[in-house]
């Protein structure tokens, strides 16, 4: 998976790709363990000691480590602060700091017991930020899922589609090009006139002169102008035709045996990602059928936290490395490199703080025990009400952008 | 007003390497003030004097499209590209001095303008090892350029020049290393400058008149290294 990440790209800093790293196996060895605390393997002391030692050096890099690194890669890119990297570095720094703290304060997280640097008030405010990020993503997910996967939604692009799209934007830039032949021609007469008006020294032909090049000079500005437009349309087509492109292929792909079997798992998961939609407002509703089920609500809690663990594990790598081709460029893959350490840490940690929730009593005991106490109810009702939203938001955008898309080839 | 000749020439290279500043240098003859992301494609134009000073001094529109993006781009981004590799005449490789990777991706950039339609992976290349059959019998003239020249400290370069003078090799291509905020690089009279006229001389002879290698303007035969056995990697 490293590999494939840095194929293309030299992150020529190793402390970046040992944090990295670090961050990573970190995250596996949390999910490990609770799968050991389900199924008793290891005996129970070792496994506390584990939680403790894991969660210590966790915390130690996501809090401290990470952010000081964004930081200064950050700092260091832009090119006028060069000189104090440093100095601004631990400025961003604090101010991270800073508002770490200040996110803690609006919610009802705080217990009068422990100190400021405790364990549980790290944990706390890193949960509040992973757990948000996590709803948001999976919120988009949800719904992303089966758009994305369902040949329903494809939009039928023919080749002629493509074709006429091409001829525009080539078409845009034989504009462009013959209208910065014109400048370049007409600069390069302004610079012989000039040349020109040296050597003579009469005063009406530089008079005449003047006024040629100043209307030659507004002409410039005008044709600037109009490639300035021209550009932007250039480059709006550029990304229309990428689309189509990427439509196509998804269609050819649908087509093959490898596409109908993914289609019939995007079928699979939405009904998944649906039934879990529905399930997160019934919880709400239903808050005192539960009791009744409990015993045959253990098994299925348990695959689910299987299914999820492996589902969300597999998602954020595959949505991450798209992320990372898309907006890789060699002057700032560190900083990628470092926020994706942040945003999976973040994500880890929180997915284990809710999945207390989908655990069933005696598996929390010692979960409870590592983490002290923090107001479990609060998360689970937070990421709820988070994913929610971001569901909607997200079924709404797509929707409108399903319908803006066919509208706009009407018009072409 | 297109009513002197043309020649498209590409500019090829990695995301980031510079290729936007070194065409607004070429074109401008300014220093670009704020590089952002070439998206799709941005098309500056240059006016040549061929031959100058000669008798058979004519002038050319030199087209030079900077294609954006990288060479692990997905494939759709690939072939909207392939649109803007028909009828090019030469080929200016940019790479940067200070990151390896972007000269060794810079085989696969020449695969992909040149097989327009074969995704270049299937084709070569883990480390260096390719045919250079390819380029012998490849048309199209090249030349490759190394940017952020100054940003390599002073020990550092004389490995750096003779790795890029194998890549050259390589390529068959004349080879420049400037930096593309410092104008200074390509003024008139420089080394750089006289074989950047030359390779547009070269791009505008194999477009324009008829092959005849006892004619073409005989570049200075580059001093070939002893090191032919020594392969990097």
């Amino acid at each position: 998976f490293m590999r494939q990440l840095f194929k293309d790209y030299e992150v020529r800093q190793y402390v970046v790709q040992v944090v990295f790293s670090v961050t990573f196996a970190f995250s596996c060895t949390m999910f490990e363990l609770i799968i050991f605390e389900i199924l008793g393997a290891l005996s129970s002391s070792s496994r506390y000691f584990h939680w403790k030692l894991n969660l210590y050096v966790i915390l130690l890099v996501l809090i401290f480590v990470v952010p000081f690194y964004i930081g200064y890669f950050v700092v260091s890119n832009i090119r006028l602060l060069q000189k104090q990297r440093l100095l601004f570095a631990c400025m961003v720094w604090f101010t991270f700091m800073y508002f770490f703290w200040k996110l803690g304060d609006p919610f009802p997280i705080l217990s009068p017991k422990h100190g400021i640097l405790s364990i549980e008030q790290l944990i706390s405010r890193v949960g509040v930020i992973g757990v948000t990020l996590m709803a948001l993503l999976s919120g988009f997910g949800a719904v992303n899922c089966p758009y994305t996967y369902m040949s329903y939604f494809l939009r039928n692009v023919t080749d002629s589609d493509i074709l006429a799209l091409e001829r525009r934007l080539l078409q845009t830039m034989d504009m462009i090009v013959s209208k910065k032949k014109r400048i370049a021609m007409t600069r390069r007469q302004m610079f012989q006139r000039g040349e020109d008006q040296n050597k003579q020294t009469r005063f009406w032909e530089m008079i005449k002169s003047v006024t040629s090049t100043q209307t030659g000079s507004e002409n410039l500005s005008q044709i600037q102008q109009e490639v300035d437009a021209l550009e932007e349309l250039s480059r709006q087509l550029f990304l229309e035709t990428v689309d189509l492109h990427a439509t196509k292929e998804r269609i050819e792909y649908s087509k093959t045996f490898q596409g109908k079997y993914f289609n019939f798992l995007g079928y699979f998961f939405s009904i998944y990602c649906v039934w879990k939609i529905f399930m997160v407002v019934f919880l709400h509703v239903l808050f005192s059928f539960l009791s009744q089920v409990k015993f045959w609500s253990q098994h299925i809690s348990f695959i689910l936290v299987g299914i999820i663990i492996v589902t969300s594990i597999r998602g954020l790598l595959i949505t991450l490395t798209k992320f990372f081709y898309a907006i890789s460029s060699s002057k700032s893959s560190n900083v990628i490199v470092l926020v994706l350490a942040q945003i999976m840490g973040m994500y880890f940690v929180s997915s284990v703080l809710l999945m207390r929730m989908s655990m069933p009593l005696e598996y929390r005991s010692i979960v409870t025990e590592v983490l002290g106490e923090l107001q479990f109810n609060f998360y689970h009702r937070w990421f709820d009400v988070i994913f929610l939203v971001s569901a909607l938001s997200s079924i709404l955008f797509l929707y409108l952008a399903h319908k803006q898309a066919p509208e706009k080839h009407m018009a072409l | 007003m297109a009513t002197l000749d043309r020649v498209k020439i590409l500019v090829l290279g990695d995301s980031g390497v510079g290729k936007s500043s070194l065409v607004h240098l070429l074109c401008q003859n300014q220093v670009l003030g704020n590089p952002s992301w070439t998206v799709g494609c941005s098309v500056d134009v240059r006016i040549h004097d061929y031959k100058e000073g000669t008798p058979d001094e004519k002038t050319f529109y030199i087209e030079l499209w900077d294609v954006g993006g990288s060479v692990g781009s997905a494939s759709s981004i690939k072939s909207t590209r392939a649109v803007f590799y028909n009828s090019v005449n030469g080929i200016v490789l940019v790479h940067d001095l200070t990151n390896k990777k972007s000269s060794q991706n810079l085989y696969r950039w020449t695969l992909e303008a040149i097989y327009k339609d074969s995704s270049p992976t299937g084709i070569i290349v883990s480390n260096g090892e390719y045919d250079r059959e390819q380029f012998v019998e490849n048309p199209l003239p090249l030349l490759l350029i190394g940017t952020k020249f100054d940003q390599i400290p002073e020990n550092k370069r004389n490995e750096v020049l003779t790795r890029t003078a194998f890549l050259s090799e390589d390529f068959n291509a004349e080879e420049i290393n400037l930096d593309c905020t410092n104008p200074k690089y390509l003024a008139a009279g420089t080394t750089n400058a006289v074989k950047l006229s030359r390779f547009y001389d070269k791009v505008i002879e194999k477009r324009y008149f008829t092959k005849d290698p006892s004619q073409m303007a005989g570049f200075t035969d580059r001093k070939r290294f002893n090191f032919k056995s020594l392969h990097y990697d």
